[in-house]
This record gives structure tokens, sequence and C-alpha cells, in this order.
């Protein structure tokens, strides 16, 4: 809500400097976007009469102007507007006078434009006459009369003739742009912020005029109004004759100006400013174009046509409203006027229509229709019905205050069901209580008071009745809210709440900054992506058209096809942040991240996806291999308390290499084999669709499996007191057999003695022959009850070592 | 004999001196005292000699190997000593010379942001509490008393997967259900990822995170509510920080505020940062709408609550001077490595 400082003073006392104002309305709850000063940096610019026209002799465009500024001799201006005529009150910038700008064609100069006396064609010009806009009026707000053009004042300013401009039509202004809350719609006009400045200062508002002269005509021998359908909350129309369309006077202009709206015509600019001051869309209907001097409001006929204003042919729906006359639409109710009942030059009775529409259905039908407008906009935040006789009355007022109609008495007035403003019994303990104060019953009073509202009862209770435009106020809670902005949320005092949770602290939050503090420590980087996916991400991850990656959750108004669904994997995600670091030739990456996955809720449709925390690894480097991410993986899985970890051999899964890809697997608390997740290196293609030119390797852990599995209570065992004994063995194998396998066989021999096996090397190579490799293993014996002898110690290796001769026809290498 | 004795003394005694190395000294030990040393056989020609003179004899031989002990330990710390000297000197080394390098890496900025109000509502007491990031209109709206036809419901606002389901525009969606399974009395915080329609720039995300906040208790107040904020902010921003509460409106608080710390670059003198005004609006709060509390079956007679939700993107980009949002969501190394 744009406000003029010096238009609300018209209806307030505001004594105080613009600065302290701004803060103290912010206090008080009206929070400020904008606070901007207007009319400044013009300086030498007098008022001036065109008292005579001639053409350039030398340019067809130009004009040679005698300027009356109130000297002997007329200043001789050259000016190419095409707007102006002799006797127009213009604004002349004099030789050393400066003005805002910018120059018309030109870009705005900070400090402004000095204006020279000059040559133009050879014709000396002794200044120039301005615009609007180079007097620093934005473009859209300049009267349309002299749009695009000198500014041609209103009125007569003979008397002002040669004074300064800026002075006589007082253009110094505060313009503050209040951001008005979704709540509180009746401060979307200037009479609703008065009653909050009014409030802020302790002042009392002074409302507008609105009572006419006797006209010895009644509004209803003109006009009869139906409505038919409760949509409709109110319609109140009235009517003027003799309408004399001109322009409106630059006490109005400048006020409509200030509030960033174009002056266009008196009776255009009485509606609009009587919409800013009460907040009251009001329409204008010609007479004529009411087919049996009519006006019914009923919703439309479905698929019927109707041409707004704008130009514009629509196609109405059933339960759009409609102003109609005996015969046809003339209207869409609370949106847009129709072209067919337009005001125009020669329009002699105008009816005024000052209606309350339901906002819920302008708001369908101007979303159905495609057209927002500044009334639609305002029905849709709702507006107080009790305020339609008065805008109506006010327009008429101001009707005769600029001579430009006749207003007929009497409104026809249609309100079935006039809204009554409902009483709220609030408590002074209640209040006290919520905000942790002890304001007296007699302060509260006051400022309900200063807020025009009614206080009834007595002791702790207070009955209290708003002024109808205040819409928020429906329960006791709410008079906290007013109390508490009134009080100054800087006077409450600061103190703890003395309440302890009851809720526990989750283990699952702990356990997560736990493994991001585990991999950062094995030298990984954190990062967050996106949470969206889509089909083609996993068709560059070569995954499988009908794997579950695919059971995409899926948005009804995604931003882009890119980021249609939500991610199944986190992989994805991963791979762009290796492939964007790779391209930014970043040597080396090692990188995590832990976050949401999304999957489709097959058993419920309608129900919640299926929601799971992941966690992925990726890396990339001349350091980087299988081992070194099987190594970090390993690690984490430690830390976080999951036991006996087995990788099992993958080759089918599209996104690694068919040769080096694992399956991380470990036993529930039942003891059946699980799934924590997939590693490996990149399919060659994966990499080359992310952009990752070297060899990367990923994981994607099922996160909350790990946080349900993880087991991280200590088990306290002494420190073995006996001395170990090792021994290794060079086992030569098919290349086939997997290290992994061999562990197995030997841990599952629970040789009582056996307390390690560890693999050490792996050599394939000509001395042990083609399919084959040569795997070392280093065993440790230990026997905790006593020194083991070395006996013992080679009894139970021969054991093993016969055991996988026998088992996997292994041979001991020498 | 003594003699004999004297000799092989002042022999070793020369011969030690010029051992050099542990080897010499030890080779000096063998000739006197192996076994076939030369104090061993003067000890073992003894045999032939009478008791009386046995005894002067032992004596002194005892007499002369002390002495040779006490030479030959004497000579071997010196000789170690020497060594150890030389070995010093040979394996000195040049300090300046890099470190192995050992790679720690780096949470993300965004954790660490969230970590730190964690941490800092946790030493006050707060629990954590998480809700889902896609979650019904209910408790994302309507139990929110959002009216029917808050812009934020809008398609162009909020992402929806069905009629009833979104993703969740603000943590707030966690209030109702914390309201439904926690019991009361309890303090919360409720951090978490958050989605709005919004196409990328260098300030808007539709990927973020919030912290929300939660109190419900039988005499929470509005005073409470400034005082637990106003110490979020010293911790947060340092103890000098000021903050100011203005009045605003969201449909689940009353009454609402919005609340501006001092500013931590200038200390609320006007700067770039505060573009001037000395404040900076850090985040939205109220005390819950009864609405709110009654849709959890709450007493609102007996129990009142705050509300508070704060971006954490917007205080990572103030507190490190980020300009633009976009970068938290690159994950360019070189971006995340500067966040140690």
């Amino acid at each position: 809500m744009i406000v003029s400082v010096n238009w609300l003073k018209d209806y307030v006392d505001i004594d105080v400097p613009v600065k302290e104002f701004c803060d103290r309305m912010i206090m008080s709850g009206s929070n400020i976007e904008t606070c901007t000063e207007i009319g400044t940096g013009i300086s030498g610019v007098k008022v001036g009469r065109i008292d005579k026209i001639e053409k350039h002799p030398d340019a067809d465009k130009l004009v040679v102007c005698g300027i009356n500024i109130g000297e002997d001799n007329l200043l001789q201006v050259v000016t190419g507007a095409g707007n102006i005529f002799e006797g127009a009150f213009v604004p002349v910038a004099v030789h050393g006078s400066v003005i805002p700008g910018p120059l018309h064609g030109q870009p705005k100069t900070e400090g402004g434009v000095k204006i020279t006396r000059g040559k133009l064609r050879g014709v000396e010009s002794d200044g120039m006459l301005c615009s609007a806009q180079e007097l620093g009026f934005d473009d859209k707000v300049a009267p349309m009369f002299s749009k695009d053009g000198i500014w041609i004042l209103p009125g007569n300013w003979d008397e002002q003739l040669g004074q300064d401009f800026a002075e006589c039509l007082a253009l110094e202004d505060s313009v503050v742009d209040f951001e008005i809350t979704p709540n509180r719609p009746d401060c979307l006009s200037m009479l609703g912020m008065a009653r909050e400045a009014a409030a802020t200062f302790g002042k009392t508002v002074r409302y507008p005029d609105t009572e006419c002269e006797k006209a010895g005509e009644n509004a209803a021998d003109y006009i009869r109004v139906s409505v038919r359908s409760e949509l409709c909350k109110r319609y109140t129309a009235r009517v003027i004759r003799d309408v004399k369309i001109g322009q409106s006077p630059w006490w109005m202009q400048k006020r409509l100006m200030a509030a960033g709206m174009r002056p266009i015509n008196n009776m255009v600019d009485i509606t609009n400013f009587v919409m800013l001051e009460y907040g009251q869309p009001l329409h204008a209907f010609d007479i004529r174009s009411l087919a049996g001097g009519e006006i019914i409001v009923d919703t439309a006929k479905e698929g019927e046509h109707f041409t707004t204003l704008d130009g514009t042919e629509r196609t109405l729906h059933a339960d759009n409203l409609m102003i109609n006359d005996a015969e046809k639409p003339v209207a869409v109710a609370g949106v847009m006027g129709g072209l067919n009942s337009e005001i125009v030059e020669d329009t002699d009775t105008v009816v005024i229509e000052s209606a309350n529409f339901l906002g819920s259905s302008v708001r369908l039908t101007a979303k159905a229709l495609g057209m927002r407008t500044e009334a639609s906009g305002r029905y849709e935040k709702g507006i107080d019905p009790n305020l339609c006789s008065a805008a109506a009355d006010r327009v008429c007022k101001l009707v005769e205050m600029l001579g430009c109609g006749r207003v007929l008495d009497g409104s026809v007035d249609v309100y079935p069901n006039p809204e009554k403003a409902p009483t709220v019994m609030a408590r002074v303990s209640r209040i006290n209580k919520v905000l942790g104060t002890d304001i007296s019953r007699e302060q509260m009073v006051s400022y309900f008071n200063g807020l025009e509202m009614k206080v009834e009862g007595e002791g702790d209770e207070m009955y209290i009745t708003p002024p109808t435009v205040r819409q928020d106020l429906l329960e006791e809670v709410d008079y906290v809210e007013e109390v508490a902005r009134m009080y100054g949320y800087d006077n409450l005092p600061m103190t703890l709440p003395d309440t302890s949770s009851a809720a526990p602290f989750p283990k699952d939050w702990d356990l997560r900054e736990l493994a991001r503090v585990t991999l950062c420590g094995m030298g990984a980087n954190e990062i967050q992506t996106y949470s969206f996916s889509n089909d083609k991400v996993l068709d560059q991850c070569r995954i499988d058209q009908d794997s579950w990656e695919r059971n995409f959750v899926r948005m009804i108004n995604p931003m882009g096809e890119d980021t249609s669904a939500l991610r199944t994997i986190l992989t994805p995600g991963m791979l762009e942040v290796l492939g964007r670091n790779y391209a930014r030739n970043i040597e080396a990456v090692r990188a995590y991240e832990i976050g949401n996955t999304f999957m489709k809720n097959l058993l419920e449709p309608d129900g919640l996806p299926d929601e799971s925390c992941n966690l992925s690894i990726g890396c990339y480097g001349e350091k980087e291999n299988f081992f070194t991410l099987k190594g970090i993986v390993c690690a984490l899985l430690d830390k976080m308390g999951i036991g006996e970890l087995t990788f099992v051999t993958e080759s089918e899964y599209g996104l690694y290499h068919p040769g080096r890809c694992a399956r991380i697997m470990t036993r529930d608390r039942n003891g059946d084999d699980t799934e924590l997740g997939i590693m490996g290196e990149l399919h060659p293609d994966v990499a080359e669709n992310f952009g990752i030119g070297t060899r990367a390797y990923c994981a994607e852990l099922f996160f909350d499996l790990i946080l349900t599995l993880s087991d991280r209570e200590v088990q306290y065992r002494h420190p073995p007191k006996y001395p170990a004994t090792s021994r290794d063995m060079a086992l030569i194998v098919d290349e086939d057999l997997e290290v992994g396998k061999i562990e197995a066989a030997v841990k599952e021999m629970e040789a009582g003695i056996l307390e390690d096996i560890r693999l050490f090397d792996v050599y394939r190579g000509e001395q042990v022959g083609r399919g084959k490799k040569s795997v070392a293993f280093s065993l440790t014996y230990r026997n905790n009850d006593r020194t083991l002898t070395d006996e013992e110690a080679d009894r139970a290796h021969a054991e093993v070592v016969e055991m996988l001769k026998e088992r996997f026809h292994a041979v001991l290498r020498d | 004999m003594q003699e004999k004795l004297e000799k092989v003394l002042a022999e070793a005694k020369e011969q030690l001196k010029e051992a050099g190395t542990l080897e010499e000294t030890e080779a000096i030990r063998v000739r006197v005292l192996g076994k076939k040393g030369q104090l061993t056989q003067i000890l073992r020609g003894m045999g032939k000699l009478s008791r009386e003179e046995k005894k002067e004899m032992g004596m002194a031989a005892n007499k002369a190997k002390a002495q040779f002990e006490e030479m030959l330990r004497e000579r071997v710390k010196q000789v170690r000593e020497k060594t150890r000297e030389a070995r010093f000197r040979e394996e000195k080394i040049d300090v300046t010379e890099p470190g192995v390098q050992v790679t720690i890496g780096v949470e993300h900025p965004i954790t660490q942001v969230i970590n730190e109000i964690v941490g800092i509502f946790r030493s006050m007491g707060y629990s954590v509490y998480e809700s889902p990031e896609v979650d019904t209109v209910f408790n994302t709206f309507d139990g929110l008393n959002s009216p029917e036809f808050h812009p934020a419901r809008d398609m162009s606002d909020t992402f929806y997967i069905g009629k009833d389901i979104v993703l969740r525009p603000h943590t707030s969606s966690g209030e109702v259900r914390a309201e439904k399974e926690l019991p009361l009395p309890y303090k919360i915080v409720i951090p978490g990822r958050c989605f709005r329609c919004d196409t990328p720039d260098a300030t808007h995300s539709p990927t973020f995170h919030q912290v929300e906040m939660m109190v419900i208790g039988e005499d929470i107040t509005m005073a409470d509510l400034k005082g637990s904020l106003d110490q979020m902010a010293k911790q947060l921003f340092g103890p000098e920080t000021r903050t100011k509460f203005r009045p605003h409106h969201f449909p689940f608080t009353e009454p609402s505020a919005e609340m501006d710390v001092s500013c931590f670059k200038c200390g609320g003198k006007g700067c770039n940062v505060c573009k001037g005004s000395g404040w900076i609006e850090i985040l939205g709060c109220g005390m819950t709408h009864p609405h709110v509390h009654r849709v959890g079956g709450i007493d609102t007679e007996k129990y009142t609550g705050f509300a508070v939700g704060m971006g954490v993107e917007r205080i990572a980009m103030l507190k490190y001077g980020i300009d633009d949002i976009r970068l938290l969501y690159e994950n360019d190394m070189r971006f995340i490595n500067q966040f140690k």
C-alpha cells in the first residue's frame, strides 16, 4: 500500500518527522518496504503560460513558444512537443535550472540535468518546457492529458506565473510503501492507514465529507437493482446527471500520482481516489447502455461470450458472477466492466456501482478468465460490505466538489444481510499470561479505544466490538496481538521458559553426525544436491528400465522435465557433482552426501511416498581405486557399529564396471543376510555420460538400515595376556577363486586358536602360470590361557593349509 | 701373579682408550673376561696355589676384575654417547620441508549452520524432532490455520505430488506431527529440507533448509519467545548482538513477529550487508495460534507455546557473505573446502 504522507495528513495529524513516523508505524505493526522522497531535485523551474506558438523557420517538427513567466517580455523556448496549445500552463526550466531528468529519450543521470540556454536549429531557446517524467515522475503516473508531451497543468495558474514550480504545486512529499499482510485488507486504503497511524500516535481520524446537496430528483427513478445471487453481499448504486468530463484538479491528480496512479479524467480519477481512500472498488456505467434502466446481479450462462473493457472477448462460466441489464451482461462483477457500458465522451448520466462481491467467487472468476485487476485483487483479500454506501456517497460528494455532475438524491441499496462485527470476550488475565506482562485493564481498554473498538463488561472480562472493517478479529487471541503491538513488542520482557523437554534426543541425529565426522576424517567433503531427478538421468546411469529406482514420485507441477520427479537414489546427484568438478579441472575429489530418497507408495497410491535416508560416496583421482573406497566403506560401517560385512560380486548393475562392483551385505538381527548397498567402479559409459574423464568410484548405502542395525554398545575384553604366533602361507589358486571365499572357509573352521587371517599379497605372473594367482595370507594364532607352543601353531596352521588344498585345489607355494 | 694382573689391566686400559666403537669395546671385554680371556686364564691358574695364596690372589683378581669392569663401563658410555652424537648429526632433517598431507573433509556449510543452531538449542535443553519432507496438505496448511486460498497453497508456489500431498514448503509441517506424537511439555527444533517452486537464481533455490523451533508448556509467554531467541542470536552471531521484534502476520502464530538482529558486520551503524539500516531480518516467529494447538488435541487454556521458523541458507549466506545461493548446491570442492 503506497501512502503519500501529505495525503495521510488530510485524515490524521502527524507531527513527527517522517523517519520517526516510519519507525513507530513499523513497531505498531505496519511494516514498511520503502520510504522515498518525491518531487525533489527540481530547482529554478517556473510556472509559465504559453502565450504564443509559432512555427520554427527551419524545422517542421519544432515550434517556437513565447512563454509568460510573469516578466515583461515573453521567454522564447523551442520545443518539439505536440500537445501544447496557447493558454496552457506548463513547467518552464529556465536557463540555469536543474531538473531530475532523464531528458526525453536519454538515460537517467545522477544529480539531475542542468538546463542552459542554447540554439535549436538556429533559433535561440531560453530554457525548456518539461514533461512530468523530466521532472522525476514515473512514466506510468504522468497525467493522461500530458502523456508523452509537455506537462500541462489543470486549472488556472495566472496568479503563480514565474513562481517556483515545485513550491506552487507542493510537489515535495514522502511516499511510504507499507507491506500489508493478508489479515489486514482494511489497511489497503488511506483511511485504514489513517486508523493505524491514529492508534499509533494517539490521534483521532478525520473522516471525509460525504454529504451532498439536495437535487430534488431520486436515483431510484433512474435505476432498479436486483441481486439474484448470494455471491453478491451488497449492491449500492447512485446516479449522477449532467456529467462533464475533463481534467481533475491538481490536488487530486497530485494524490493519485503519489499513490502511483495516472490521472485520466475527473470521473475516473474520482472513482480511483475513493477506491484508494476507502479501499472500495467502484465502477461507473453509462446509463444509456443499461437496457430497461435495470441492474441484475446474477451468475452467467455457461459458454456465454462477453467483451470486457480491454476489448477482449471472454467465454463465461456458470459460476462467474455478472452484472446484467434487462437484456445482457454489462460487467464481470468485481473484475472488469464491459466494453458495451463504458463511459464515453458524450456520456451524460452515470450509475455509480459500489458493491460487495464474495472474495472467493471473484478470485475464481478472475483466475478462470485470466484477468487479475486492481478491483478483483481487493475483493479477493476481503472488503467490509458496510463501506459500499460511504464510498458511493464520497464519490458523489467529490463530483459535487469538482463540479463535474449533478448528484441525484438517495441511492438504490440492496443489502439483505447487513454485516455486524462479532463481539469477542477477551480476558485481561489471559492477555497478560500469553504476553508475560502485567498490563492493566485501563491500559488495554485505551489501546482498543484508540483502534476505534468498543469495550464493555468489567473486571477481567472485556467484551470487545471492533469496527466492521476489521475482519481479522475473531477470537480472544486476536486481541492479544492488538494489545501486544500497541504495548510495543520492544517493551515485552525477555525471559526463558522453565519447561524442560520431555522429548528424548534422537539417536539417529547423532549417528548421522557420527557418519559425517567419520567420513570427513577420511578426507571426504560433504555435498548437498537437489532432491530432484528424472528418467533421463537414470538412463545416463544405465539403470534398467524396469528397475526399482524408476518407481519415481512425480510432481504434478514440476518446474521442468529435469526436475519432474524426486530422487530414488543419491548417486546420480553425486555423479553430476563429480562431473562438474572434473570439468573445472579439480584433480581429485572424495565426497559424500547424506539425504532423503523417495519411492512411490505402491501399497497406498494416495498415501505419502516411502521416504528413506541414503548415503552416497564418490571419488576420483590418482590415489583412488576400488579398494580405497572399500576401505572407506568398511571403516565407516565399523564405526557405525555394523558387524560381519561381506562383499558379493555383482556384474549386472549397469551403473558399474561389470568386473568391479560389489553388493555390500551384512546380517540383520535375525542373522539373515541383508543388503546395505552397492559399490563399484563406474561403468566407462556412465563416466562419459557425466563428463568424468577418469576412473571414478561410487557407493550408495541404505542409511536408514545402517541406523537400524547399528550396535555401538562396547563389549569390553581384556587385552590378550599371552603372545600370539603368526604363520604366513602363499597359495596358488585359480584366478576366479575369490579371496573372500578363502577367508570365509578359514573362519568357518572355527579352529580354537586361529585369531585372524589377513591377505598381504596377490601375485599374478609367469611364475604361477596362466589362469592362476598366488595369494599370500598371514594367520595369527593365540591361546588366551597360556603361551602357545610352536608345535601347536604349526599343527593348527597345517590343518588350515590342508583344508584349503583339499577344498580349493590350492597349491602351497614355496 | 700380581704383576700379571696389573699388566692385563694396564693393557686393557690402553686398548679401551683406543676403542671407538661398541664392537671394539666388546672385543676387549671378551679378550679380558671371555672364556679364554686373560683374567679368566689367570684365575684358572690359581688352582695350583696354596689356600693362603688363593685367598690373597682371589681378592686381588676380583679387585682387578672390578676395576676392569668399571673402566669398560665408563668407556662404553663414552663410546655410546659419541655414536649417538654422530647419528644425530647424520640424521638431521629440514623441519621446514612439508608434512605428509593428510586431508580432512569438510561438512557442507548448510550442515554446519544447522548443527550450530541445533547445538545452541540442545544446550538450552531442546530436542530434535524430524518429520518427512513430503507431507500432507493438512499438516502443511490446514492444520497450521492457513486460509483456504492462501497463495502459498498455489501450484505456482508449492510442489504437489497429489491433491493432498506436497513437498513441504516449510518445516512447520512438523509441528502438527509433533503435537500428535510427543508428550507435553516439550521444547524441540525441527530441522530439515523444504521445497518451493522457485527457479534458481542468486537468492532463490527450489530446495532449501529451515530450522523450526517449537515450545509448548503451561506458562510459556511471548517474553519467553523473546528471551529464547535473543539468547540464540547472541550465541549464533556474537554476544554483542541485539534483537528487535517487529509485529508481523503468520496464519499459525498470534501474535506474530519478525526478528531482526543488529548487523554483525557493522554492529548496527549501517553497511552494505544490512543495507544501511543496521538491522538484518533473520526469522519469523510468534505465539502458536490456538487453532494449531487444537489440531493436536492440546488444551489451549492450559498450554501455550511459541514457534519459530528460520531459513538456513539465508543465515549461512549472511554469516559467510555468500552472494549466490546456487553456490551452496553446486558443490565445487574449492567452495566447500573453505568451510573448515
